[in-house]
């Protein structure tokens, strides 16, 4: 598979007294997609907010693209979010622009300034999210799965190498679930790009992903291909697999319990 | 003790957004399109409520000093002292206190819910700064409107007062004016001017740091923007002691 373009080696991170990492390791190769599964509140988002210079962990290095994260100034992270876009669990669009000027708003952040140019990439990404002509409507007219597939054409309209999807089909009725793994899937075969995709949906885990991790116990507990993630022996990502996901939360709440 | 320290660290972190800001406005052209909409928005949106609480502040004053006077028969000279009191307190500060209410209240719900829905982070991995975006914009508005704002005020007070004054003392408008173009000068102007410039600094740093620290949902949002107006409020009062003052020591 080569070198791996993105790296996260013991990383540490805490908000207070919670702790959420104590020691994650994690690789992820070019080309593929990867998918980061575990319960609600492990801090999987955060994953991907620190891959990003969102958030700075206590201790650990982050590298991408060969370099560190963690030492970049503002215009090399800059450089960086124009190689990586992310898709926001509520999609965050900007409320107050259209839709064309919430695609137009990274374009214009990396230095566009050609009008045309930019319209009629804003026309090329909702065409390829599957939502032609709505440029002229506000975040606030739109649906869930429609603000999730506009989200989408905001991260991918800079063109970047590696897309983050953060719980692309939470909060989705089943069609639209179906829509975004099938967008998923279809930007990958497009655009050939590295996706890291964070959920908890093991029906879209299994749908458009090439390797799962497993984070638990604060650490990625386990790291394998699809096929070996069906059949896995651990327990607690068994019973994930297997939908026992309230089996896992109430184990989860009765350590914490213990712990605290 | 604890609220003690509490307090010192929120001060140490409007410290640091407001040298972020600073460093930010002359690092970088700021975004004047937003610059503009943001003076439209919290200035000349705040031109009503200024123009009501002044009228009517400045005619208070006058019925209370105009029957405070007179038993040393110097009613007559009522004009002075509202105008006095006007131009060097009540303008800047009444207008703060009220533009405060309702620009800082903005701020700190408008970000605070931008923060909550990710759209401030949405921002940064879009590879914009929300520093230069939403803070520098509402900083630099404020302490251009502010003063604007102040004279609006500093006028409307005195009318106000010269409307009380001639209906209670029975006095024309003639002697009401020159009784004020005797007693304010350009120092008076200037000490209204000047604390209402770092007034509008004050509104525009807390409004935007409450809003940007906000957490935990909408109820996080309502949270914030009353801790907003009521730190706005107090800081507008005290720092008004200090910067008062500062200009008296100076100016004398």
């Amino acid at each position: 598979m080569g070198e791996p373009i993105i790296s996260f080696s013991q990383v540490e991170k805490s908000f207070g007294d919670n702790v959420i990492y104590t020691g994650v390791d994690l690789q992820v190769f070019k080309g593929e997609t990867l998918t980061v599964i575990g319960g609600s509140g492990v801090g999987k988002s955060v994953l991907l907010k620190l891959l990003i210079g969102l958030l700075r962990p206590d201790a650990g290095q982050i590298h991408a693209f060969g370099n560190s994260v963690l030492d970049m100034n503002r215009k090399e992270l800059q450089a960086l979010r124009r190689r990586i876009g992310m898709l926001f669990q509520g999609a965050a669009l900007f409320d107050s622009l259209s839709v064309e000027e919430n695609i137009c708003y990274p374009l214009v952040e990396h230095g566009w300034n050609d009008r045309t140019k930019m319209t009629r990439r804003v026309e090329e990404v909702l065409e390829m999210v599957g939502m032609p002509g709505i440029q002229a409507l506000k975040p606030p007219e739109l649906s869930g799965g429609m603000k999730k597939r506009v989200g989408l054409a905001r991260a991918i309209a800079i063109e970047p190498d590696v897309i983050l999807y953060d719980e692309p089909t939470t909060g989705l009725d089943p069609i639209n679930v179906r829509r975004i793994n099938g967008l998923i899937l279809r930007l990958q075969e497009q655009l050939k790009v590295t996706s890291i995709v964070v959920t908890h949906d093991m029906d879209s885990c299994f749908t458009v992903t090439d390797r799962v991790a497993f984070l638990n116990n604060r650490e990625i507990a386990w790291v394998g291909s699809r096929e070996e993630a069906k059949v896995a022996k651990m327990p607690a990502l068994a019973k994930f697999v297997q939908g026992g996901k309230g089996v896992l939360d109430d184990d989860e709440m009765a350590r914490k319990e213990g712990v605290l | 003790m604890n609220i003690l320290i509490k307090v010192l660290s929120e001060i140490g972190s409007v410290g640091r957004l407001t040298g972020q800001t600073f460093g930010c406005m002359f690092r970088r052209r700021p975004d004047w399109r937003a610059t503009v909409q943001q003076m439209d928005l919290a200035g000349v949106g705040s031109w009503s409520i200024t123009v009501l609480t002044a009228l009517f502040t400045g005619a208070v004053m006058a019925l209370q000093f105009s029957t405070g006077l007179e038993p040393y028969g110097a009613s007559l000279y009522t004009g002075k002292l509202v105008s006095l009191g006007i131009i060097r307190e009540m303008g800047p500060t009444l207008t703060a206190v009220l533009v405060g209410g309702r620009v800082g209240a903005g701020f700190a719900a408008e970000l605070g819910s931008m923060k909550v829905t990710e759209q401030v982070d949405a921002m940064r991995a879009l590879g914009a700064d929300p520093i230069h975006r939403l803070v520098v914009p509402r900083v630099i508005a404020c302490m251009l409107m502010l003063p604007l704002l102040t004279v609006l005020a500093d006028f409307v007070g005195c009318f106000g007062g010269m409307l009380a004054t001639m209906s209670e003392v029975g006095i024309t408008w003639r002697w009401y004016v020159s009784q004020v173009t005797d007693t304010v000068g350009v120092v008076s102007l200037m000490h209204g001017l000047y604390k209402s410039i770092f007034f509008g600094f004050f509104i525009a740093i807390i409004g935007c740091y409450m809003g940007l620290k906000t957490k935990g949902g909408t109820e996080g949002v309502g949270r914030t923007t009353t801790d907003a107006v009521v730190a706005i409020s107090i800081t507008v009062l005290v720092s008004n002691f200090i910067l008062t003052k500062v200009f008296m020591v100076i100016y004398g």
